[in-house]
């Protein structure tokens, strides 16, 4: 029987679980404190498990947890400090990695650079091991049986720009981790249950039937934008979620190494050096001077003090200062300058020989991200009749989630921007949602998501956050040197609904039996009214964005080898929520004859 | 506390009889019985031997003090020859640290919540290792006095579990780089 609705949030930098009885009438989700190593041979519970995977060296000897004496790695806080010392050990952002469009996802690629002695894993498996720990601590603290993690319902949380194939990496990692009862929660979504279950009823009357609140969820590694739209449906309150972003690698993390880049600069201006070592303190001491200094208004600077590295800490320390302006310019003016409704992010022209790493943001200002954001999704609430067509999406209220957004005069800054946009378009200004636990509110929500499953309570709304097309080749005589056209057909359409399913009617595609067969694929999270079986020859250059190419294999059982066997697609979302697409033989030599097909084969990049 | 066993009638007459004669003829008895005469029936417990303390858990303190914030490298460094200017940035260091690991640890509260310079009164009875009296100690409760120092009080004190074998006494492992 299951005993707990659990909330997982699997995050960049820090993972959360929050926990609630079921049967015990509004028992508000509660974070489970996570049990970990933080010094060699020291456990202890703490509310944030640190996203980090260190693989102990032979002369560490195990890294002993209460459950398992013998393990080889650590996980955790531990992870975390130990991989400033030995950085080539250490995983770090596995969840970026797991969202990379042209690495194979399930091989053993992490850490970059590692020793040889590392036997690297995967950006699915460091995920699987984040999960497996927050289960293992979770049994550890309700004492597993009928209370195991394995039994409960479970709900984890993936960016909203997470594509088809990110999302399946993740329900796989839970898989094996044990999770078996999982959904998928979008993290903007779940801020905003969170927000909901934080006012009790009073969310009623903050939101009001017609109003877009734009949930901006600034993490540690990822910038997240969502729309969710509020509808009248037959005298009650609806929740649509109309509009997600794109996945923008820029978060804190970027903020407090531009602030550490400084401080270094600083320094090295004053005739000192920063090691390695110091470095992760500078960033450290950053991070705290920002804290500072944007939570007080008053200070005018902050010290900031590098400790030395040897055992001698005076006359080795360095010293320094952060001053309110530096603060202001490098964050406020860096992150979210002052910009007008039609700045576009720049993007970076790559070299053609780029390293292997994670795709940043080119640009690092959130504002132009936004002003994008709202650009391409101006038409995500349909045409009204009579309406002006606008150039931005009008959101009447705004959600901050994220740790980043705990600083007040980001949030201004973001709101004073976003209001001039709005003025200039003859619009309100937006309302301020607030009093969320920024750090915390996505395990929560996630949670109160778990409980809404299971029945009372309001629902968001808004099935899949992008349409799915695959690419078929057209047939023209080959021509040395011209790749033959493209067209895109859709084969799952904006806005599919957790556990339903698009036959496709008509056009056949041929796979080669006993053979792997792959295709390409794309998605789309502004083409809306495209349904299932459109075929697209020509679409804008930014419509339409490649992803991971997808792979069948028919096995040639019953079939000749080589033969080409007409088949069409058939695509559902699962419960879990997750695309899943299979084909079907248009001559099935058994009943029910099906394939599904790989979202996530390795890229060609 | 353990109670006397009970003695019945026929023992104790025979006992009376019995001790009569030995007071009388056993000099070193009969000290024993008056001594026992007004002094508590059972034999004094002995002095409490101070117990051999765990140091395990202080020794925990101390390296996660100096893992957070530094503090062994500081209290072992001899600071004399600096400059207030060195002393005060490696102090920042220190404090940072250690306020944030004990932040994280404890929670640590004054047992007087009023301001100190104000007028207290205490009152008969009060518990003594709460509040202790300076000054003129004298005559009898209730005290009035001026609140000195407010007192700090653990409401709770968390430290790390043990995992594993480690030695608890190396607060800071030396650290040789490679490469």
């Amino acid at each position: 029987m299951t005993r707990f609705a659990v909330g997982i949030d699997l995050g960049t930098t820090h993972c959360a679980l929050a926990v609630a009885p079921l049967g015990e009438e509004g028992a508000p989700p509660e974070i489970l404190d996570v049990l970990q190593l933080v010094a060699q041979g020291q456990v202890e519970a703490r509310p944030l498990l640190p996203s980090f995977f260190y693989f102990a060296h032979e002369s560490e000897g195990p890294q002993a947890l209460p459950w398992d004496p013998e393990r080889r790695y650590a996980v955790g806080e531990h992870a975390r400090a130990r991989g400033i010392d030995a950085p080539a050990r250490l995983i770090a952002s596995a969840k970026s990695w797991l969202s990379h469009p042209t690495v194979d996802r399930r091989a053993g690629i992490l850490p970059l650079g590692a020793p040889e002695d590392v036997e690297k894993i995967s950006p699915v498996e460091a995920s699987w091991r984040y999960l497996e720990h927050l289960s293992e601590a979770f049994d550890t603290r309700y004492g597993g049986g009928e209370a195991a993690l394995a039994k409960q319902d479970v709900v984890v949380t993936v960016p909203a720009s997470f594509d088809a194939s990110a999302r399946e990496l993740t329900v796989e990692a839970a898989l094996a981790a044990g999770i078996e009862k999982l959904t998928l929660l979008e993290e903007p979504q779940a801020a905003l249950y969170a927000w909901v279950t934080g006012t009790g009823d009073a969310w009623r009357k903050e939101v009001r039937p017609g109003d877009v609140v734009l949930v901006v969820d600034v993490g540690g590694g990822t910038t997240d934008f969502s729309a969710i739209h509020a509808v009248d449906e037959g005298g009650s309150l609806q929740l649509v979620r109309v509009a997600v972003g794109d996945h923008i690698l820029l978060g804190g993390d970027n903020m407090d190494l531009a602030l550490a880049h400084l401080v270094g600069q600083k320094l090295a201006a004053a005739g000192k050096t920063v090691d390695r070592w110091q470095q992760a303190s500078v960033v450290h001491a950053c991070r705290a001077a920002k804290e500072r200094l944007l939570s007080d208004a008053k200070l005018a600077s902050s010290p900031i003090a590098v400790a030395s590295r040897g055992s001698a800490l005076l006359g080795g320390t360095l010293r320094t200062e952060l001053t309110r302006d530096e603060v202001t310019s490098t964050l406020v003016d860096g992150f979210f300058p002052t910009v007008a409704a039609d700045a576009r992010p720049t993007t970076r022209a790559r070299g053609a020989l780029t390293q292997l790493g994670l795709p940043y943001a080119s640009d690092p200002a959130i504002t132009r991200h936004l002003a994008w954001f709202l650009a391409r999704q101006a038409s995500a609430l349909g045409a009204r009749p009579g309406e002006r067509a606008s150039k931005l999406l009008h959101p009447t209220a705004i959600l901050f989630n994220g740790g980043v957004m705990k600083a007040a005069p980001l949030r201004e800054r973001l709101v004073a921007t976003l209001d001039a946009w709005l003025e200039a378009d003859g619009a309100p200004p937006v309302r301020v949602l607030g009093g969320a636990d920024l750090d915390l509110a996505v395990a929560r929500g996630a949670c109160a998501y778990a409980l809404v499953r299971r029945g009372k309570g309001l629902r968001i709304r808004g099935g899949t956050a992008r349409a799915h097309y695959v690419g078929i080749e057209g047939a023209v005589p080959a021509v040395p040197g011209v790749e033959p056209p493209v067209s895109a057909m859709c084969v799952a359409p904006f806005g599919m609904e957790e556990g339903t399913e698009a036959a496709l009617p008509s056009h056949e595609l041929g796979v080669v039996v006993g053979e792997p067969v792959r295709f390409r694929f794309f998605g789309s999270s502004v083409r809306r009214d495209d349904r299932a079986g459109t075929l697209l020859e020509h679409w804008k250059a930014d419509e339409l964005e490649e992803l991971p190419p997808i792979e069948v294999t028919l096995p040639a059982e019953g079939r000749r080898e080589g033969d080409v066997v007409p088949v069409r697609l058939r695509s559902h979302v699962t419960e879990v929520g997750t695309l899943l697409l299979e084909v079907e033989p248009l001559a099935p030599l058994k009943a029910d004859e099906r394939w599904r097909v790989e979202l996530s084969v390795r890229g060609e990049g | 506390m353990p109670t006397d066993p009970e003695i019945s009638f026929l023992t104790r007459l025979w006992f009376a009889w019995l001790c009569s004669f030995r007071v009388l003829f056993d000099a070193r008895f009969a000290a024993r019985v008056w001594s026992v005469r007004e002094a508590p029936a059972l034999p004094p417990s002995p002095a409490p031997t101070p117990r051999a303390a765990d140091t395990t858990p202080a020794l925990q303190l101390l390296a996660l003090l100096q893992r957070e914030g530094r503090l062994v490298d500081f209290l072992q460094q001899d600071i004399a020859d600096f400059p207030d200017a060195d002393v005060g940035v490696a102090a920042r260091v220190v404090h940072d640290g250690c306020r944030k690991a004990l932040r994280t640890h404890a929670d640590i509260e004054p047992v007087r919540s009023e301001a100190e310079g104000a007028r207290v009164t205490l009152e008969a009875g009060f518990d003594a290792d709460l509040v202790k009296l300076v000054g003129d100690v004298k005559g009898e409760p209730p005290y009035a006095g001026v609140l000195r120092h407010r007192g700090w009080r653990a409401k709770r004190l968390e430290l790390p579990a043990r995992v594993g074998e480690h030695d608890a006494r190396v607060l800071a492992p030396a650290e040789v780089e490679l490469g």
